[in-house]
C-alpha cells in the first residue's frame, strides 16, 4: 500500500453528465457510481450490492443500461452518461416517473431511480413491450418492495402514454 | 362542507416525487463538513476470551481514530428489553460478528485494509449453534438455562381428550433463516458537540428506540441525544433495533475525534452482522374427531434467539399466539421458548414469529386433513374460528367474519376445485406436476395484550402560519405509505384537501413518541391517535370563534392563519388509552392479544419440474379482509410485496451457516424473487371495518407473508404427494427427498432409467 503513488495515480477524465460536460480528477479504477455520487453530487444513483447484482446503480451510458458499480470511470471517458437527475425536463416529470408514482411503481425509492432507467432503456428498444417483456426486462434490477407487478404496470403505461419517442 | 372522500382513494405517495426524480436524502446522500468514515472491526470466532489484540505496524494508526470498550461512558449495553448485548465486545465474545473495535479516518477507501490489520488473538471456548444444542444445555452460553423466555398458554382440558381421539395428528415442521434484504444496506452519520450533546441521522424504523440506547450508552439525558431519520430505503423489520448498534457505533467514534462520522454498511457486512428472521421449530400434536374436528393440540414451538435477547421475547410471543391460526381450538396446549445460540441475534421481520408457526400450521392442517380423509379446504372450513368463539388465549371474536365465506371466494377465484381435478389427471402423465394448495390465516395488528398501553404512544398535530397542518409523530416512512396514510387521515377527518396536510420528518427534538414503527400498528393505532389530534385543532378553532362548524378548506387555512398570528403555536396532543374490551393478562397469557386481527385465505398453484427439480408459482391469489382499504394501490402493494416475500421464504431464500456465521451474505449468492420469477399475484380485498382503527382500518404490512410458504409448500405436496415440512425448499431438497423415495418411480415411471 503506498498512498502517494495511489494519489499520483489520479488523472483528469472528461464525460457528458444529463448533457452536462464535467471533468473529473479521480483514480482510473474508481467506480464510476462513486464519482456520480461523491465527485458531482448526483445521489440520485443508488449503490444496493456493489457487485452488479441489484441494478440500483443503474445508469445509462451512451443508451447501454450499465451497473455503475462495475464500471470504473476511465472507461466513462468521452461517454454521454444519463442519470435519474436527467430524465425530468423543467421540472416535468418524465412519462416513466410519473407513471410510477400513479401505479405504485416506488415504495421505499431505494431501487426507483436504477429501475426506472432500466425501464427507460427497455422502452428506448421496445417502445410497446408485453408485460412478459417488461418482466424480463426488469429482471436485473432488485426491489424487495413491491414484488414487481406494480412497476410492470406503471412501465406498461407508461409505454401506452409513448414514455421513449 | 364535505368534500371528495380522500381516504379510500390512491391519492400519490407523499414523499414519491423525490422518490421518482432521485432527490430522496438517505442517509448515505449526506455529507457533513468534515465528516470521517467509520468501520468495525469484529469477532471472527463464535465464542472465546479475547487474549489479545494486535495493530499492524504497516499501517499509520496515528491517522486514525480508534475506539474501544474503554470509551464508552455509561453502560456497554444497546438497551432494549434487556441490557444483555454489549455495544462492544469486552474480554468474551459470544458470536462471530460481534463488534470489537471501532475505526474511523477521512479516507473511507483505507478502512478495509485497516479492519484487517487488526488481528486478535482468542482463547475459543465451545459453541452451540442450533436450538437442539441449546435445548441439551452442553455448553451453557446464556443465563442458567439458555433460554431468552418461554410462554404456556393454555385452555382447556387438553389431557384428558387424546383418550377418546379418533385420530391423534403430530408432525415437527422447521423454518430457516431469512434476510430482509432491503436494499438500502444499514447506515448512521453522528456528530457530537460538548454542549448540546449527540445528533444522529439514519436509516431506521424506531427514533425512540435509538434514543433510548444512547441515552444509556453515553448516560446523558433525553434532550441531549437527538435522533432523525431519513428516507430509509426498506426495513420489513431489519431496521427495528440493530440501527441502535450502528448509530452507538458512529456516536462513539464522533465522540473520540470530535468530528461527524459516517458508518454504511457493504451489502456483505450487512447481510452478515444484522438481524435475520428467527429460524424456528414447531412440533404439533392434535387430536382429531371423525369427523374433522379438532378436539385438543399440544404445540411446542421453539425458536433461534442468537447470541443476545434482543427482541426475542416478543417475536416468540406473537409467534406463540398465532400457532392455532384462525381455528377453534376446544383445548390446546403452547409451550413456547427462544433459546440461545452462538450467532448473530436473530430480530424482527415482518410477520414477526407469525410467519414461523403459522407455516407449521397451516401445514399440518394439509396433513390432518389426509388423516381423517377430508380435502384441504374441508378441514378447514370445519374448524373456522366463528363469532363468539374463542381464540387459543381466550379472546372472544367480536366481529362479524365468516371465513368459511372467505374460503369459498378464494377457492372461486382461484378456480381450486376444477384445477385440483384437472392437475390429478394431468400429472399422470410427463415430468411437470402441478398441485394447488391453501393457507388460512390471521394477523393481530398494534403490539400484543398489554403492549399498547406499555407504549402509551404520543402523537401531534399542528397548525402552521401558512394555514396547514403538519403531522407530529415518530412513526417512520420506510415504503409502506406510512406518510401518505396518515396524512389522509388528517386531511378526511377535517375535510381538508390532501395537500392541506403534510407529516414532519421524524426527529426526537421535533416530534413525540408515537411508538415504534412495527407491527402493523401504524395505520391501525397512531392513526387513530392522530384522527383525534386533528380533530383537537378543529375545536379549538371553532372554540375561539376564528372557524364556523361548517367550513371549507380555505377557511379552515385562514382560521389557522389567523389563529396562529393571534396566540402563535396551534398544537394538539393526544395520548394512547386502551379501550375497556382489551383486557390482556400478562401472567396466565390469557386475554384480548390484538384489538383487531386482519383475516385471510390465499391460494398457491404451483409447477415442480421433475428435471429440474425447480417449483414455478404460477398463480397466486391473495384474498384478505382487513378493514377499511385506506389507499387502495398502497394496500395492494403490501400485500404483492409481502407475498413476493414469502415466496423467497418458501422456495428461495437460504442463509448457509457455518460456525454461526453466515456463509452466502451477497445477493449474488443469497437468492431473492426476479421480476421474472413471480407469478401474477392477485389481491382482492374484503372490508368489514373495525372500530379501533382510522376510519375502520386495521394493520395489514405483516399479513401477507404469513400464508405464501405454506401455501405454496401444500400445492407441491398436492403436485408430488410428497410432503415436506421445512423452508427454504429448494430444487436440491426436492430431488434429495425424491431420491430417497420410491416416490419419484411412482411419479415418473421411467425417472431412474432416464439418468
Amino acid at each position: 500500500m503506498n498512498e502517494s503513488s495511489e494519489q499520483r495515480a489520479k488523472c483528469e477524465i472528461s464525460f457528458t453528465v444529463n448533457g452536462k460536460l464535467q471533468t473529473v480528477h479521480a483514480y482510473p479504477m474508481e467506480r464510476l457510481l462513486d464519482v456520480l455520487r461523491h465527485e458531482l453530487g448526483l445521489t440520485g444513483t443508488k449503490e444496493g450490492c456493489g457487485e452488479g447484482e441489484c441494478g440500483s446503480c443503474s445508469v445509462l451510458i451512451d443508451g447501454l443500461l450499465v451497473n455503475s458499480c462495475l464500471i470504473p470511470i476511465l472507461q466513462a471517458s468521452g461517454a454521454k452518461i444519463v442519470t435519474i437527475e436527467g430524465l425530468a425536463t423543467d421540472g416535468r416529470l418524465q412519462f416513466l416517473q410519473q407513471s410510477f408514482l400513479e401505479c405504485g411503481g416506488a415504495q421505499c425509492g431505494i431501487c426507483t431511480p436504477g429501475m426506472i432507467l432500466a425501464a427507460y432503456h427497455l422502452l428506448s428498444k421496445k417502445p410497446q413491450p408485453t408485460l412478459e417483456e417488461i418482466r424480463e426486462g426488469l429482471s436485473g434490477n432488485l426491489c424487495r418492495c413491491t414484488g414487481y407487478m406494480q412497476i410492470v404496470e406503471a412501465v406498461a403505461e407508461a409505454a401506452r402514454l409513448g414514455a421513449v419517442r | 362542507m364535505k368534500n371528495t372522500p380522500i381516504v379510500g382513494t390512491s391519492v400519490p405517495r407523499m414523499e414519491g416525487r423525490d422518490k421518482v426524480t432521485g432527490h430522496s436524502r438517505y442517509v448515505d446522500d449526506m455529507v457533513l463538513p468534515g465528516m470521517l468514515y467509520g468501520a468495525t472491526v469484529r469477532s471472527r470466532i463464535p465464542r472465546g476470551k479475547i487474549r489479545k489484540i494486535t495493530f499492524a505496524p504497516a499501517i499509520d494508526w496515528n491517522e486514525f481514530v480508534i475506539v474501544s470498550p474503554r470509551d464508552i461512558p455509561g453502560k456497554n449495553c444497546i438497551a432494549l428489553i434487556e441490557d444483555d448485548q454489549p455495544c462492544l465486545a469486552d474480554g468474551i465474545v459470544n458470536h462471530p460478528e460481534e463488534p470489537l473495535l471501532l475505526l474511523a479516518h477521512p479516507d473511507r477507501h483505507l478502512l478495509p485494509k485497516a479492519v484487517e490489520a487488526v488481528s486478535i488473538e482468542y482463547d475459543p471456548l465451545p459453541a452451540i449453534f442450533t436450538m437442539e444444542e441449546s435445548e441439551a444445555q452442553s455448553q451453557i452460553i446464556w443465563g442458567a438455562d439458555n433460554i431468552f423466555k418461554s410462554y404456556l398458554i393454555e385452555k382447556g382440558d387438553v389431557d384428558a381428550v387424546w383418550q377418546n381421539a379418533d385420530h391423534i395428528v403430530e408432525a415437527e415442521y422447521t423454518t430457516g433463516a431469512q434476510e430482509q434484504l432491503y436494499i438500502e444496506n444499514n447506515g448512521m452519520i453522528a456528530s457530537f458537540d460538548p454542549q448540546q450533546g449527540l445528533t444522529v441521522w439514519g436509516s431506521l424504523q424506531c427514533p425512540y428506540y435509538v434514543h433510548k440506547a444512547l441515552m444509556k450508552l453515553f448516560g446523558l439525558p433525553a434532550d441531549r441525544v437527538r435522533v432523525v431519520q431519513m428516507e430509509t430505503g426498506g426495513a420489513f423489520g431489519g431496521k427495528e433495533e440493530y440501527p441502535s448498534m450502528i448509530a452507538a457505533h458512529a456516536a462513539l467514534l464522533a465522540m473520540k475525534s470530535g468530528k461527524p462520522v459516517k458508518i454504511i454498511y457493504d451489502r456483505m457486512e450487512d447481510m452478515a452482522a444484522t438481524t435475520k428472521r428467527h429460524p424456528s421449530r414447531t412440533r404439533h400434536r392434535t387430536a382429531v374427531a371423525k369427523d374433522g374436528r379438532i378436539l385438543a393440540g399440544e404445540i411446542d414451538f421453539t425458536i433461534d434467539g442468537g447470541a443476545y435477547k434482543t427482541l426475542s421475547p416478543v417475536v416468540l410471543s406473537r409467534g406463540a399466539i398465532h400457532a392455532g391460526g384462525p381455528y377453534y381450538w376446544p383445548s390446546v396446549r403452547i409451550r413456547a421458548k427462544a433459546v440461545a445460540t452462538n450467532a448473530p441475534p436473530h430480530g424482527a421481520f415482518r410477520g414477526f414469529g407469525a410467519p414461523q408457526s403459522l407455516f407449521a400450521l397451516e401445514r399440518h392442517m394439509d396433513r390432518i386433513a389426509q388423516v381423517v380423509g377430508l380435502s384441504p379446504a374441508e378441514i378447514r372450513r370445519r374448524n373456522f374460528l366463528k363469532p363468539g368463539q374463542t381464540t387459543t388465549t381466550g379472546q372472544t371474536v367480536n366481529e362479524a367474519i365468516d371465513l368459511s365465506k372467505l374460503l369459498d371466494r378464494a377457492l372461486e377465484l382461484s378456480e381450486y376445485d376444477s384445477k385440483k381435478n384437472k392437475f390429478a389427471q394431468e400429472n399422470q402423465q410427463g415430468r411437470r406436476k402441478k398441485g394447488v394448495g391453501i393457507a388460512a390465516f390471521l394477523h393481530g395488528a398494534g403490539f400484543t395484550g398489554a403492549g399498547e398501553r406499555f407504549l402509551g404512544s404520543v402523537v401531534g398535530v399542528e397548525a402552521c402560519d401558512d394555514g396547514s397542518l403538519r403531522i407530529l409523530v415518530s412513526s417512520t416512512e420506510f415504503g409502506q405509505g406510512t406518510n401518505t396514510a396518515l396524512c389522509q387521515i388528517v386531511a378526511e377527518a377535517l375535510s381538508l384537501r390532501y395537500e392541506d396536510v403534510a407529516i414532519a420528518q421524524p426527529d426526537t427534538q421535533e416530534v413525540p413518541n408515537s411508538g415504534p414503527t412495527v407491527a402493523s400498528r401504524t395505520v391501525m393505532v397512531v392513526g387513530k391517535l392522530v384522527q383525534s389530534a386533528a380533530v383537537g385543532i378543529r375545536k379549538t378553532l371553532t372554540a375561539s370563534g376564528m372557524l364556523e362548524e361548517s367550513y371549507s378548506p380555505e377557511e379552515f387555512r385562514a382560521a389557522c392563519r389567523a389563529y396562529v398570528a393571534e396566540h402563535g403555536k396551534l398544537r394538539s396532543f393526544v395520548q394512547y388509552e386502551q379501550p375497556d374490551d382489551i383486557v390482556w393478562d400478562e401472567e396466565k397469557y390469557r386475554g384480548s392479544a390484538y384489538a383487531a386481527f386482519a383475516w385471510a385465505v390465499y391460494i398457491a398453484e404451483v409447477t415442480v419440474d421433475l428435471t429440474t427439480y425447480s417449483v414455478a408459482v404460477d398463480d397466486f391469489v391473495a384474498l384478505q379482509e382487513i378493514g377499511k382499504v385506506l389507499h387502495p394501490v398502497l394496500a395492494k402493494g403490501q400485500i404483492i410485496g409481502g407475498v413476493a416475500q414469502g415466496i423467497g421464504f418458501a422456495l428461495y431464500e437460504k442463509v448457509v451457516w457455518e460456525q454461526g456465521r453466515m456463509q452466502n451474505g451477497q445477493m449474488t449468492n443469497y437468492i431473492m424473487p426476479t421480476s421474472a420469477d413471480l407469478p401474477p399475484i392477485r389481491v382482492y380485498f374484503e372490508e368489514l371495518g373495525n372500530i379501533h382503527g382510522a376510519f375502520g382500518a386495521k394493520g395489514i404490512g405483516e399479513l401477507p407473508m404469513d400464508g405464501p410458504a405454506p401455501a405454496i409448500i401444500n400445492a407441491i405436496e398436492d403436485a408430488l404427494h410428497v410432503p415436506f415440512n421445512s423452508i427454504p425448499l429448494l430444487p436440491e431438497d426436492i430431488f434429495a427427498a425424491l431420491s430417497e423415495s420410491a416416490v419419484l418411480e411412482a411419479l415418473v415411471p421411467s425417472a431412474r432409467g432416464d439418468r
